[in-house]
């Protein structure tokens, strides 16, 4: 029920964004966030909750060095 | 520290027996997927918690959405998640079998559109969710206020994780440590786990949904115990705040009001339920004091399997009485309820 799906913002009209999920285009409501165009999104139940910072990539990259922060 | 020498840690590891609760139903779901349970040592044991709203929906809730769709000039929408759960009077599949106006939404923004296209339909949306979907029904209602549309009613049966997991500490102490849900966190921010990892002495890190994050989220957990901290943690930095959404916490601030909800398999408990406030009551389709359950057989576990103290292929029912395609509890229905899940992954 709660899963979110991260995608990148390709357009913004008011509160509704274009959402692209791997080429599958999605309108989606913006009026819990600000992104901008280019920025990613996590998209719940068509609306977006978060903006993300990084790509998923560099999200697992910087975990372990989240880990060693936490065992300095 | 690389994801290698972390499953060579947790897979090597000779301690006491240890409980780590995934309190999320997506957790649950993503430990299967990636087989976590065949990495880490036989002595790490993950059990599955609450963490599905469907899976604690009472019965009475599913008859007001049944009684709606039958109503003349209602529509209910609904997420697919509720289709098959049972009521007094059949599940929302069979009744929508039966000629009820019911429809599986993506999105609960959808009723906008119906209601400005449909002014003679009011359109109801089974509004079902934690923290994670709560504040889009929010949005809902205050755009439907600011533009005018009076055609669409919520049937709520919104749940705050926190309460229920304070919940769990108090009547299950067994458990040694928990795996926060990472959607709900992005909504309410890490810091709420710190009054629980103070008042409980225990582990909580909030995680994210890859296989990396959960079990870096595990070895997190197990390094505390082993040195006897305990820490609310964040694993989940790319989506979850110190502070959560604060956007998203004013609109449920403003919408909804906290009250006693009732948790099927755990009873009511106090102030975890969201209730639509005063100034928006024209948009509350009769949420209150929805606590009937069905009469369970002897037999059903679902309160035991949803607080973890069994899993749910020790239910004497699971896979027999009880199936995906002929479920009796809403756990074996929902995608991210833990029968469901189990069931779908061992058969």
């Amino acid at each position: 029920m709660c899963v979110a799906v991260p995608g990148c913002v390709t357009e913004i009209d008011g509160s509704t964004a274009t959402v692209d999920f791997n080429g599958n285009t999605v309108k989606v409501n913006i009026g819990l966030v600000q992104p901008e165009v280019g920025q990613y999104v996590l998209v719940h139940a068509g609306c977006a909750i978060e903006v993300m910072e990084k790509d998923a990539a560099q999200e697992i990259i910087d975990l372990f060095s989240d880990i060693a922060e936490l065992e300095a | 520290m690389n994801i290698s020498e972390i499953i060579e840690y947790l897979r090597g590891y000779r301690g006491r027996e240890l409980k780590l609760m995934e309190v999320c139903g997506t957790h649950t779901a993503a430990i299967f997927k990636s087989g976590i349970r065949d990495l880490i040592s036989p002595d790490i044991k993950l059990i599955s918690g609450p963490g599905c709203p469907v899976c604690v929906t009472p019965t009475a809730y599913i008859d007001k959405c049944v009684e709606y769709a039958h109503k003349p000039g209602h529509e209910l929408l609904t997420f697919g998640d509720m289709m098959k759960v049972p009521g007094t009077g059949g599940s929302l599949s069979e009744n929508k079998a039966g000629g009820a106006r019911i429809t599986v939404m993506y999105s609960p923004f959808e009723a906008l559109d119906k209601a400005k296209a449909d002014p003679d339909t009011t359109y109801v949306i089974a509004a079902v969710g934690f923290e994670t979907t709560a504040p889009a029904y929010g949005l809902v209602i205050k755009a439907a206020a600011e533009q005018g549309i009076e055609n669409i009613r919520l049937v709520t049966a919104l749940k705050t994780a926190i309460p229920a997991i304070s919940w769990i500490c108090e009547n299950q102490q067994d458990i040694d440590g928990f795996i926060c849900p990472g959607h709900v966190s992005v909504i309410t921010g890490r810091h709420v786990y710190d009054a629980l990892a103070e008042k409980y002495k225990k582990p909580f890190v909030v995680s994210g949904f890859e296989a990396e994050h959960i079990l870096a989220t595990i070895y997190r957990i197990v390094k505390q115990i082993e040195t006897g901290e305990s820490q609310a943690e964040n694993l989940y930095r790319n989506a979850v705040r110190e502070d959560g959404n604060s956007r998203a916490l004013q609109v449920l601030d403003e919408v909804f009001r906290p009250g006693p909800a009732m948790w099927r398999g755990l009873g009511v408990i106090e102030d975890s339920g969201l209730y639509i406030r005063d100034e928006y009551s024209v948009y509350d389709g009769g949420s209150s004091m929805l606590y009937e359950d069905m009469e369970l057989p002897a037999e059903c576990c679902c309160g035991a399997v949803i607080t973890g103290r069994i899993n749910p292929d020790q239910c004497p029912m699971f896979g027999v009485k009880c199936t995906p395609v002929d479920p009796f509890g809403p756990c074996m229905v929902s995608s991210e309820g833990s029968c469901g899940i189990w069931y779908r992954n061992k058969f």
